[in-house]
């Protein structure tokens, strides 16, 4: 019995793998189409974006959507010919979206997505859409600090799947300013550091000046921005690897986004009244490879 | 089959053992704190809650129904956040020690509810012959829960604790909550690395496995002290 069982147990295996290697060259047959020509014939799009970040990419409790990202992933569609109810949002973290583009789960990714070296050997990337610095936000009424370097001997926040900190605190590869006698206080997201940092229990937040400018707009008076940036965080449009007519023509969009005015229009929505300096100039392009 | 072999890519999680080990260290000295304590704490409350001054029951009562009805990372956030940053009840100036400190205080609160209802349910094998021999021979209250009924309601719930602990150890990974950073919060900060592109299911599996080694030999340790320890009626 127990051998017939356990020879059952090989069969569904098999079964599965063989099943499973199904799905694999079928998943390979539809996807050679690259994203512009599926966005223009079926007039829909699946985009990633993040859903708790407050002014880039936020779930609103009605299941609507807000935030720059947001805005900036509807004119993108817009212009590959996708109107904004062909539009479906998922969210995508630090963890999925890799996965979720090479396996076609999503067509693009707006989600404060840095371009990096060794993302790029994952990933192709349109745009830069936006060159965020990282910067530093304290409480509206702190005097003492007021450049990056006036962090020495602070309590600064270090937010559960972040890196930011390491710019402040290490040295090159991962870091920047190499600053010493820096207290971390760990939290568990970006909204626990602005609750900590309004309660006292820390002297600094330090990340993307967007994500910072974010936090500034939905609790205002309560926090500044110093306006001191010490790093460039180019965010991206993900899109799979080797896509390069889809990051061509996001591109475009992009570039067009900023000629009309629009970019400006939506820095300014939401952005607005946070001290923050905002380009509204295009970055620089960094070329589909 | 290259998705296949990208989720058996072990390469990205033993680049960063080192961090992974940091993390798993402590997990470990958060769950050793909390086991101790919520046992401590456990005791206390069963003691509230079979004794005779019907305050100290309905106390019992209260807590346990409170504490096991609230959402762990709802405890742990009243302790960061309410207790030790907004009413500044602070266990040190370093952040480390004292969000320690309330990570344990949250989890055993958590976790000594749970202890209490298994210690209760360990209370009532105990035959009623036994409390009443004890009454009969002078013993007080206390002396009769210290001396007879305890040992014997332990030694029957061994078991059952050994899940609570092993609950325990999985519920550390909620710690973020409480400021305290443990393995989960090692892991989040890996796959934002700027150098991490891809590998993340391998290092799910890998932080799995971990808490396996931690949690498999509790559970057979628990489950070879439970026949070792078992009262024969």
């Amino acid at each position: 019995m127990r051998v017939r069982r356990f020879g059952a147990v090989v069969g569904a295996v098999a079964a599965l793998s063989l099943a499973l290697a199904a799905c694999g060259s079928d998943t390979e047959k539809t996807e050679a189409k690259s994203v512009v020509d599926k966005a223009k014939e079926t007039k829909k799009l699946v985009v990633g974006i993040k859903y708790d970040q407050p002014s880039l990419g936020l779930k609103k409790p009605d299941g609507t959507f807000e935030g720059f990202d947001v805005d900036v992933a509807k004119y993108i569609a817009q212009q590959l010919g996708v109107p904004e109810s062909g539009i479906e949002f998922k969210e995508t973290t630090s963890a999925n979206r890799e996965s979720f583009l090479g396996g076609g789960q999503v067509d693009l990714v707006v989600a404060t997505y840095s371009i990096t070296d060794a993302r790029k050997q994952q990933v192709t990337f349109g745009g830069p859409y936006y060159v965020a610095h990282q910067d530093t936000m304290v409480r509206a009424d702190d005097n003492d600090i007021k450049k990056a370097q006036d962090l020495k001997g602070k309590k600064l926040c270090k937010a559960a799947g972040s890196n930011s900190f390491r710019r402040v605190t290490e040295g090159p590869p991962d870091g920047k300013l190499a600053i010493s006698g820096v207290t971390l206080v760990d939290a568990s997201s970006y909204s626990e550091c602005a609750a900590k940092l309004k309660a006292g229990a820390l002297d600094a937040v330090s990340t993307d000046d967007l994500i910072l400018a974010g936090f500034a707009a939905q609790q205002k008076g309560s926090f500044k921005v110093i306006n001191d940036p010490f790093t460039d965080e180019k965010y991206g449009v993900g899109i799979k690897k080797g896509d390069t007519k889809t990051c061509e023509a996001v591109n475009q969009a992009i570039q067009k986004m900023y000629s009309d005015g629009t970019a400006k229009t939506l820095l300014e929505k939401h952005f607005s009244g946070t001290g923050l300096k905002l380009v509204t100039t295009a970055p620089q392009m960094e070329g589909c490879a | 089959m290259s998705q296949l072999s990208e989720l058996f890519d072990f390469g990205p999680f033993f680049d960063n053992f080192d961090k992974i080990l940091e993390g798993f260290w402590a997990t470990v000295r958060l769950s050793v704190g909390a086991g101790v304590l919520s046992l401590i704490i456990g005791t206390v409350l069963v003691s509230f809650r079979v004794s005779p001054v019907p305050v100290l029951r309905s106390v019992g009562t209260v807590y346990v129904n409170v504490l096991r009805n609230t959402p762990l990372t709802l405890v742990l956030l009243m302790c960061a956040l309410g207790l030790n940053d907004t009413l500044a009840l602070q266990f040190s100036d370093d952040p480390g020690t004292t969000y320690y400190w309330w990570a344990v205080i949250g989890l055993s609160a958590y976790t000594g509810a749970f202890v209490c209802e298994a210690l209760r349910s360990g209370i009532n094998t105990v035959p009623l012959g036994q409390a009443e021999a004890a009454r009969s021979i002078g013993l007080t209250f206390m002396q009769s829960l210290r001396m007879i009924i305890l040992p014997q309601a332990f030694r029957t719930v061994i078991a059952p604790l050994g899940s609570i602990l092993i609950a325990m150890i999985k519920n550390t990974t909620v710690a973020a909550a409480a400021s305290y950073a443990e393995t989960a919060t090692v892991m989040k900060d890996l796959l934002d690395l700027p150098s991490f592109s891809s590998g993340a299911i391998p290092l799910f599996i890998g932080v799995a496995i971990g808490f396996m080694i931690l949690t498999l030999p509790t559970g057979f340790f628990f489950g070879w002290l439970a026949k070792r320890m078992a009262v024969a009626r």
